[in-house]
């Protein structure tokens, strides 16, 4: 393996309560090579989002420290550009305006004008959204606005792309699509990706190794998955494809044998996530 | 009987309106015609019930006789302008023929000093809310900001306008008339003392809309916008023009148009109470004068202010449309 782009080492977060000090996160250890797409899966609440915010810098971790190109972590940068889950556009800007933001910010004073405008509509172009350049995102469907999203995190020119959840609050025919579209752009760009999904068979087709996590509190890694597909990878010859089933199987045993959520009744709303986890991972 | 006419024939239209093409003009007219419909109703009412009320000045005034007074009205306005340019066509003439026999005369026109119109004090009336409403979104909109970015500033400042918030003009009248006489040299020329004393009364006291509101549309940005600017590392003045601003703008303007409400309330009562030129001057003059026409008089200037408040109010909500980036937001 390369050496590692991104080093995360003994990190962990604790809140102080009435009670003491709460630990959410601890001990995740992970190095990330130049290029990698990692997954981060897990039940919901266990510290998935957390790590992600560490390495955007958004959270300090009260222990440990992430390393990025030989240099520590400790505040938000556009070197580490997120992918929020409901796309976080600015609704008073348009599509164009919301990437222009972006990309003012990074290239001011490296980049001329005209060289700035055909810099962002190249990204839009690499998520296919040069039709609607002057649309707010109040005017386009959800897709739509996640993919100005990634192009305006892409814009950034970012050392690595933190996703959170991308795809979550999309159907599932347009999330197929985003989901093809983001492997496209990261074989032609090789970006380095962390992405954070529920979706097992999204992590299993979009990564190079998806990283399971453990319930909280105290949450850690659990395991790690290698996934030993040839890219480009088709959807459709993935799912008759015995590896696959295979890769897919490990993380659904781990998410529902060995790290079963284990909920009392009464909280019904809490008791009914995991159900629609499962449902959500078997129709897919 | 009278009364229930206009509701029949709106029946009856409204009923024949069923017939027409296009439903949108048939909403397009009922939205002209409910609105007439209450205030055909209002006149009328008014009119039933004013011939009852005796009082001492004679029977209340009915709609006709405020609309005769407000002509008069009308016509004293133009009668003082033309007596107005008559006044500085004489000093003219008179100065031109002294300057033929003493060139070095040091005679100068002298301002006409006329009894103000009801109009002329509408205009000063007009000029005063509006700069002490600027005055006062000038102060509140910078201050909400700051203080709605910080929860321990508005710890700090929250208790302040509390306490300042529910004061009523006349409590800070005698105040700021003392203070404004105590700082502001009275010199010839430049802003008059009355029109500071009523500017400043009306913005201290219309400010606390603009204020509260602009500081909770500021404090409820959502956290993954503020994300997005630390991801971007927007600086302080671009987190503020590009983030903070316009979410805020939909608050920040139902405040002003609050403020704008208040500070038009408060301004006729500063006047009132202060004798400072203006529409409430007119009131307390026609109020004090007691000429069998004072009432009629007072009912043209009420339903003037009226008219003038909600003009004010539809102005600014023609400004907010025009600012606010939700085109699709009900605004009313």
């Amino acid at each position: 393996m390369q050496k590692a782009q991104l080093q995360l080492s003994q990190v962990g977060i604790s809140f102080p309560t009435a009670k003491g000090d709460f630990v959410a996160l601890q001990n995740v250890n992970l190095d990330i090579a130049q290029g990698e797409f990692v997954s981060l899966i897990g039940h919901s609440g266990c510290g998935k989002s957390t790590v992600l915010n560490i390495v955007a810098g958004l959270l300090q971790a009260s222990t440990g420290g992430v390393i990025l190109n030989n240099k520590e972590v400790n505040e938000p940068g556009p070197e580490r550009a997120v992918v929020f889950q409901n796309h976080s556009l600015l609704p008073w800007l348009t599509v164009y305006q919301n990437v222009e933001l972006a990309v003012k910010q990074v290239f001011r004073g490296k980049k001329s004008k005209s060289e700035m405008r055909d810099w962002i509509l190249h990204n839009l172009a690499l998520v296919q959204m040069t039709h609607a350049l002057d649309k707010r995102p109040s005017e386009i469907s959800g897709g739509m606005k996640q993919r100005v999203g990634i192009a305006r995190a892409l814009a950034m020119q970012p050392q690595v792309l933190l996703m959170d959840e991308p795809f979550g609050a999309l159907d599932a025919l347009t999330r197929a699509h985003l989901q093809d579209s983001v492997m496209d752009i990261q074989a032609k760009l090789n970006n380095t990706v962390i992405m954070i999904t529920h979706d097992v068979d999204e992590a299993v087709l979009l990564s190079d190794r998806i990283v399971m996590m453990t319930n909280g509190p105290a949450a850690t890694i659990g395991e790690i998955l290698h996934i030993d597909l040839p890219r480009p990878r088709e959807r459709l010859a993935l799912s008759d494809d015995a590896r696959y089933n295979h890769y897919r199987h490990q993380v659904l045993s781990f998410l529902y044998e060995k790290q079963r959520k284990i909920e009392p009744l009464h909280t019904q709303t809490k008791a009914a996530k995991p159900a629609i986890v499962t449902v959500e991972a078997k129709s897919a | 009987m009278q009364i229930f006419l206009p509701a029949r024939w709106v029946k009856t239209q409204s009923h024949k309106l069923n017939w027409a093409k296009h439903p949108q003009t048939q909403l397009r007219l009922q939205q002209l015609l409910l609105p007439l419909v209450g205030l055909t109703l209002f006149f009328l009412l008014w009119h039933a019930v004013a011939s009852q009320i005796v009082t001492t000045l004679g029977s209340f005034p009915g709609p006709v006789a405020v609309a005769e007074q407000f002509s008069n009205l009308l016509d004293e306005h133009q009668a003082e302008q033309q007596r107005e340019a008559a006044f500085y066509q004489r000093q003219q003439a008179r100065l031109e023929q002294l300057r033929l026999t003493d060139p070095n005369s040091e005679a100068q026109i002298r301002p006409y000093s006329g009894r103000p119109t009801f109009f002329s004090q509408i205009a000063t009336s007009l000029l005063t809310v509006l700069c002490g409403f600027a005055l006062a979104t000038l102060l509140a909109i910078p201050a909400g900001v700051v203080i709605g970015l910080s929860p321990k500033l508005y710890a700090v400042f929250n208790p302040l306008i509390q306490l300042f918030k529910p004061i009523s003009p006349l409590a800070w009248l005698p105040l700021i008339t003392i203070l404004v006489s105590a700082l502001y040299p009275q010199t010839e020329g430049g802003l008059s003392r009355s029109f500071l004393v009523s500017a400043f009364t009306v913005a201290l006291c219309s400010l606390w809309p603009t204020l509260i509101n602009t500081i909770v549309g500021v404090s409820q940005i959502s956290p993954d916008l503020e994300n997005v600017s630390k991801v971007l590392r927007l600086r302080w003045v671009s987190h503020i023009k590009t983030i903070v601003l316009p979410s805020a703008i939909p608050m920040i303007f139902t405040g002003m148009r609050l403020s704008l409400g208040i500070a038009w309330m408060v301004l006729i009562a500063a006047e009132m109470l202060a004798q400072n030129p203006g529409l409430g001057k007119f009131v307390w003059d026609e109020f004090q004068n007691g000429s069998s026409q004072s009432l009629s008089r007072i009912c043209a200037a009420v339903l003037v202010i009226g008219v003038i408040g909600f003009v004010l109010d539809r102005l600014m909500l023609l400004l907010q449309r025009y600012v606010n980036w939700d085109k699709n937001a009900v605004l009313r």
